[in-house]
């Protein structure tokens, strides 16, 4: 099972390596944060593969920080294109 | 027996999550226009992190870390259509306009 786990993340990692390419080469800036946020949706799956083929469970409590991070920069940077600012009362 | 259908099940779930992670990688790439590759990636983000997490879940199924991975599962279910939301409604006030087809020559 652990090369099935191998094998998913490494596919992954080729999709997130596609990825990169929107996050480059994107009309708008909305593009690369879009980009931004599928590849590290992308690095949450792999860090959970990556924590049962190493049988490490830390793996999984960095999986889960590292989506609530990438959840928070994205709202955060999509506030902050609406609204221009990132502190006070919304005010759009 | 049961075992041997929970490998399986586990290892359908995880080529069908990466089918549509690829499905997702594709529309990024090739859509035409903001809105619609936030509308491809969202949903397939969604459900390709969702099946893989539940396939890993029912994989570890006695061990208590199959609660941690569920809670992630909960997480990516949660964050991922907010995040697509957030961003098309992000790129609509501040005027991107949608794209149109372009105009066919009436024979």
């Amino acid at each position: 099972m652990t090369a099935f786990f191998w094998g998913l993340a490494i596919f992954l990692l080729l999709n997130a390596t596609l990825c990169l390419w929107r996050a480059f080469a994107g009309p708008t800036v909305l593009d690369r944060i879009l980009a931004t946020n599928v590849v590290g949706s992308k690095a949450l799956v792999v860090l959970v593969l990556l924590g049962l083929a190493f049988e490490r469970s830390l793996l999984l409590d960095v999986a889960l920080v590292y989506g609530l991070l990438n959840f928070g920069v994205t709202i955060a940077a999509t506030r902050f294109l609406e609204t221009g600012r990132l502190k006070g009362d919304w005010q759009p | 027996m049961i075992a041997t259908t929970l490998h399986a099940l586990t290892v359908a779930l995880g080529i069908l999550g990466a089918a549509f992670f690829l499905a997702g990688t594709i529309g990024l790439l090739r859509l035409p226009d903001f809105y619609t590759r936030v509308h491809a990636v969202a949903k397939c983000d969604t459900v390709g992190a969702g099946m893989i997490l539940l396939a890993l879940a029912i994989h570890v199924a006695p061990h208590p870390e199959a609660l941690k991975i569920l809670l992630l599962l909960l997480l990516v279910l949660i964050s991922s259509p907010t995040c697509g939301h957030a961003l098309a409604h992000a790129a609509y006030d501040t005027g991107l306009d949608p794209w149109t087809p372009p105009a066919e020559e009436e024979t």
